[in-house]
């Protein structure tokens, strides 16, 4: 049964059509011009400019990436590495502590909760919690001062803990009973009927640990150990060229691709969430709108 | 029964319990507590040497100095203004496509948009300084249009102003699909059947959404945006190092609280300075946070914070 649209309703779908296309447009440009900068003649570049059209087609940037990719290949060793280490340990960290403070009886609850939510109202600052790192901790070119700052975070815990006091506690209550003990009600009863809420927050996580580039670049030094955003950030502000074989070029007296060459590498950093994004979106949607209903 | 007693019979009895929260307070204690014995350095003259304290304490002369010099209010003033900027034009960008998306026809449409909308928000922060860098460096796409266009290219990097539209731009171009999951999600909690009643007495959409969306979701948008003001010290570090850099040329107009102490720590070594002004912010960031929790609280108890 479809209606006769009212010219009020005519005007807002035109209204709303126009202003969606052009959001959705406005979201795609930047990509679109990435992507075409990372395939045009770097000698166009050079003497033109990036465009929206490129008019010379050429693969050079993606050669020179891929003829030396040790360099791209150890970046995303690292950041595969840390996030996958990362994102399992604080998802385990962040559900045993959710569980924990969603569990009623558990008497210390509310000072706990307080405990780890007064460091979001109130912290030291970025110095004194360098200094810690570097100085007391000694992780300074360290792969844990990658993996530890993400680890927990206060927000997530309460996430979790209102995503598990959604669970009833009749179900804990008739585990007790039954003589089950409180880490196998986390594991076997707790766990399983918290997936949704584990599948968001460890998304959130892998996320963060893998767009990162803030932890390598105030402490990773040492070039074999920066992760692929810190690496393509390095790229960008012309610090650390990709180490490619610029000799080849200059014997060939071709432009070797320098402008290029950043769009492609920043092409292959971002191509696997791109790829991941139609088919995790859903589970962050799911997310938020948990999130959303009561910190 | 004294407390003490209390808490050992509470530990040994919660046994399981304490062992699998121990992990996380450890770690808020070494990551957050104890780094805030380090306020003390905003209270000393640094020097490597000494350390912690070993430095001479000099009292409020950093915070003296960073008023005194006029930089205390530049940080202030840009941090804040940015923040109310993101924070207005974010929200009403968010809750207008939210509006859209829930009332126009045509799901593949609005789910493709929707979707369009959110992947910015899954990108790093270093791929948008690759698109400033792509769209306004001296070879970026802005300036190959000028030249086509006849006109003379447009040194971005020694200018001010366009660098304040295009960080707003890119901060609620990143942030807009979030948000409006957010917004959507508290319209869809709207009962169809308000609309219904609203379409029989022949109210058409423009009337719908005044009468019914925007008041109805009037509660969400003060809080989300009183939430936010408690947090408007608190500056997106990434956002502007990636789009600015180190680009001093461009200080006086971007650099917030964030950057400098950023600065301080990695450029300047003035740990001091830096710890100081680190503090101002944690300090009246904290202010504001308890100030609105209290105003949340005495008009809508249930959605305080604490």
């Amino acid at each position: 049964m479809r209606m006769k649209a009212e010219p009020a309703t005519r005007v807002f779908n035109l209204v709303g059509y126009a202003l969606l296309i052009v959001i959705s447009l406005l979201c795609l440009i930047p990509f679109w011009l990435i992507v075409a900068g990372s395939f045009t003649d770097e000698l166009e570049i050079v003497s033109d400019g990036f465009k929206l059209f490129p008019v010379t087609v050429s693969f050079e940037a993606y050669k020179s990436v891929f003829q030396t990719p040790e360099q791209i290949i150890r970046a995303y060793g690292v950041t595969i590495g840390v996030t996958a280490v990362g994102s399992a340990l604080g998802l385990l960290l962040t559900s045993m502590a959710g569980y924990v403070l969603s569990r009623k009886d558990f008497t210390y609850r509310n000072p706990l909760s307080f405990f780890i939510y007064f460091t979001t109202l109130f912290s030291g600052g970025l110095i004194p919690w360098y200094i810690m790192m570097t100085k007391h901790l000694g992780l300074k070119d360290s792969y844990w001062a990658m993996i530890l700052p993400p680890l927990i975070s206060a927000w997530n815990i309460i996430l979790m803990k209102n995503f598990m006091k959604s669970i009833p506690d009749s179900i804990v209550e008739s585990a007790k009973i039954d003589g089950a003990g409180d880490f196998r009600i986390y594991r076997q009863l707790i766990l399983p009927l918290s997936t949704p809420g584990l599948a968001t927050i460890g998304l959130f996580l892998a996320l963060g640990y893998w767009n990162d580039w803030f932890n390598a670049n105030v402490f990773i030094t040492d070039d074999g150990k920066y992760p692929l955003q810190f690496l393509l950030y390095k790229i960008l502000s012309s610090a650390a060229v990709l180490q490619t074989d610029n000799g080849a070029y200059l014997a060939a007296n071709i432009v070797p691709p320098t402008e290029t060459l950043k769009m492609a590498v920043a092409v292959v950093a971002t191509g696997p969430i791109i790829l991941l994004y139609p088919f995790v979106q859903r589970y962050f949607v799911k997310g938020l709108t948990i999130g959303a209903v009561k910190g | 029964m004294t407390g003490k007693h209390g808490l050992m019979r509470e530990l040994s009895r919660n046994k399981t319990m304490f062992l699998m929260i121990a992990p996380t307070l450890i770690f808020f204690i070494v990551f957050s507590y104890v780094p805030m014995v380090g306020i003390y350095y905003a209270f000393t003259k640094f020097d490597f040497e000494g350390g912690l304290f070993g430095s001479e304490f000099i009292g409020f002369e950093n915070f003296r100095f960073l008023f005194e010099s006029g930089l205390l209010w530049n940080l202030t003033k840009n941090t804040v203004l940015y923040n109310l900027a993101f924070l207005i034009i974010g929200n009403v960008m968010q809750l207008v496509c939210a509006i859209f998306l829930s009332q126009l026809p045509g799901k593949l449409f609005k789910k493709s948009a929707q979707s369009v909308m959110f992947l910015p928000y899954f990108l790093s922060w270093v791929l948008v300084g690759a698109f400033v860098f792509n769209l306004f460096s001296d070879l970026g796409v802005v300036n190959t249009v000028l030249k086509q266009l006849g006109m003379q290219p447009y040194d971005f990097y020694i200018q001010t102003a366009p660098w304040k539209y295009i960080i707003v731009f890119f901060s609620v171009w990143k942030g807009l699909g979030y948000g409006t999951v957010i917004y959507l999600a508290a319209i869809m909690s709207i009962s169809d059947e308000l609309y219904e009643a609203a379409r029989i007495d022949g109210a058409n959409i423009f009337q719908q959404i005044r009468r019914i969306t925007l008041p109805l979701l009037k509660p969400t948008f003060i809080l989300l945006i009183l939430f936010s003001l408690g947090g408007i010290l608190k500056g997106q570090f990434d956002l502007f190092y990636q789009i600015i850099g180190s680009n001093g040329m461009l200080y006086d107009a971007t650099d917030i609280i964030d950057t400098y102490v950023f600065r301080s720590l990695t450029v300047n070594f003035d740990i001091g300075m830096g710890t100081a002004a680190g503090l101002y912010q944690s300090f009246f960031g904290f202010i504001l946070i308890m100030s609105v929790n209290t105003i949340i609280k005495k008009t809508r108890e249930d959605y305080a914070l604490f």
